[in-house]
């Protein structure tokens, strides 16, 4: 089973978001860039669908500040392969820019399988997994919690509200949009990760053209102005508990 | 080109989705600055029953039996059909389990510019779409060729959505639908016997700020003293420190307690859709600028680690008293 997994970086949340200049794209050069969380978990389910049947997997990234740690990391996981797309012009990417590129470089690695993030929270112009999938003429689902692999079908749980699941037969080669691996994504120590950048190769190629054609631009971004904000609670913990005690009682709660 | 504003219906084993008339809400407004007409597009198998309480202008329905049940191969066939068909100004999907499987592959089909996530929609066309787990807005515009935008809650109330008066329905022949790669094996139910924590009165609801599996039960002990239950956000779940039952969430229950405590849960859109109807909403959390406190009525900033432990003995001592 040949699996290809491509991921996206995005900013961290945990971190200030600032916009630039031109009002119309987030200031990545303050921000610090992470795997998006959705793609580590198609990582490790690539993963352990190697491990239950065999096979290779790729991970292939844009270039962008920290990637290389980011697919080291991967490296020290398990993935057999680490692709590097260099590009300087990630700040005014959009996924069907990122979609058609990555198609290009995926369509000559002949994957039996592709898994990817469902989304990815700065998905403005849908996401990259149905996108790469009509690029590359295959069939696409996502929402996926579990997936297995027998002949050339794929068995893919997708969620639906509620806790429905719906089991779904797919002809591969597919991609699926991953929501959440069996397992959660596996830890693995910084000396693992070191060992990994003395012994794991990156394959840096140039990035195909970027066309962000089908993505609608917008017009600005705006951080969210919330009609009404919470009463913050002041004080220490003593007095807050004490504050949040009496609202308790107030609402009838206690 | 037409003026008019398409709206796919979602449903699922006989019930329509809430997000379907949030569409239709916000296609109404739409199509008030367009001058065109909304256009509910039902697909499905003895399906038209689902039409009867659509706000629409029209209902447009393609009956074939591999649209019975939903697979985003055979609803992106025949949704390219209809599109291509009636080039309408704008089609209007779920950003959704299953919305989102289909956008963005017509998108790339019929070369369509698309734009996700949009939670309100002005007459004049403009569309506000939160990304970054609602920390960031994105204005946009609908442009004057047909576009595909996907749809969230929040923005347009369901109920601009719902008619007593059915649109008249008219039947649109489906497309060729054979050479299918997807098929439906079956549904598997959620598993019952754990509570339902849509009907507690009084949840404790742990997020991502918990860090470790261990620290679970520290919102444990404050449920127990107030006599309420634990559930939580995704990433909880993912991590497998809460069962699927207490996820709460888009993908997860709806729920509507007395008292929702949210603990180390920023508020990502997926999360707060499924809280608004909460009577009251108190967060803890260190990040002030966390989404979660635009919903909550109170908040802290103060660390859950301290404040927990000394709450829930608070509570304890208030309720000994």
């Amino acid at each position: 089973m040949n699996i290809v997994v491509p991921i996206k970086i995005v900013p961290d949340l945990v971190e200030e978001l600032a916009i630039d200049a031109s009002g119309a794209a987030l200031d990545n050069s303050w921000l610090r860039l992470i795997i998006n969380e959705f793609d580590d978990h198609a990582m490790e389910q690539a993963i352990l669908l190697k491990e239950q049947a065999g096979g290779q997997v790729t991970v292939i990234a844009l270039s962008a500040e920290g990637v290389d740690d980011i697919l080291f990391t991967a490296a020290a996981k398990g993935i057999d392969r680490l692709i590097k797309l260099e590009t300087e012009e990630a700040a005014a990417l959009n996924n069907h820019a990122l979609a058609r590129a990555l198609a290009e470089v995926i369509a000559d690695l002949k994957p039996d399988l592709i898994l990817t993030g469902v989304q990815a929270h700065n998905d403005l112009d849908g996401s990259v997994g149905p996108l790469l999938a009509e690029l590359l003429g295959m069939p696409y689902v996502g929402y996926i919690a579990g997936v297995k692999v027998s002949g050339d079908g794929a068995l893919a749980r997708k969620e639906y509200p509620g806790g429905l699941v719906a089991e779904l037969l797919v002809q591969l080669p597919a991609v699926l949009g991953i929501q959440a691996a069996e397992k959660p994504p596996r830890y693995v120590a910084v000396s693992k990760v070191r060992q990994a950048m003395q012994t794991a190769k990156i394959d840096a190629r140039p990035c195909p053209t970027l066309d962000p054609a089908g993505g609608l631009a917008p017009l600005r971004l705006y951080q969210p102005e919330p009609a009404e904000r919470a009463t913050m609670l002041e004080g220490d913990v003593e007095a807050v508990s004490a504050k949040i005690v009496e609202l308790l009682k107030n609402a009838g709660v206690m | 080109m037409s003026q008019d504003i398409f709206v796919v219906v979602e449903h699922l084993r006989g019930e329509v989705a809430e997000i379907t008339y949030v569409m239709l809400g916000m296609g109404r407004t739409l199509a008030e600055g367009t001058g065109g007409k909304v256009v509910a597009v039902l697909l499905g198998q003895n399906a038209t029953g689902l039409a009867s309480d659509l706000s629409a202008d029209q209902a447009l329905y393609v009956e074939h039996p591999s649209l019975a049940e939903f697979t985003p191969d055979a609803y992106s066939a025949a949704l390219a059909a209809v599109i291509a068909d009636a080039k309408p100004r704008a089609v209007l999907l779920g950003s959704t389990s299953i919305g989102s499987d289909v956008a963005s592959v017509l998108s790339a089909r019929l070369k369509l510019p698309m734009i996700s996530s949009c939670r309100t929609a002005g007459r004049d066309g403009t569309l506000q779409c939160q990304i970054c787990g609602g920390k960031i807005m994105a204005e946009a515009r609908l442009p004057d060729s047909t576009a595909l935008v996907t749809v969230i809650p929040g923005g347009h109330p369901a109920d601009a959505g719902r008619s007593t008066q059915p649109a008249a329905v008219t039947a649109f022949a489906p497309p060729e639908l054979s050479q299918l790669r997807v098929s439906l094996k079956q549904y598997i139910e959620p598993e019952a016997g754990d509570v339902d924590i849509a009907k507690e009165p009084v949840l404790v609801s742990i997020g991502r700020g918990i860090q470790t599996g261990d620290n679970v039960e520290l919102a444990e002990e404050l449920a127990k003293a107030l006599g309420g239950v634990v559930c939580g956000s995704r990433p909880v779940v993912d991590q497998g420190w809460l069962p699927a039952s207490r996820l709460v969430g888009k993908s997860g229950k709806r729920v509507k307690p007395k008292l929702y405590l949210a603990v180390g849960v920023s508020g990502a859109p997926e999360h707060m859709e499924a809280v608004t109807d909460s009577q009251l909403i108190l967060a803890i959390n260190t990040d002030a600028a966390a989404p979660i406190f635009g919903l909550a009525k109170y908040g802290t900033t103060l660390d859950l680690f301290d404040l927990v432990p000394a709450l829930t003995s608070a509570i304890q001592q208030a309720k000994a008293a």
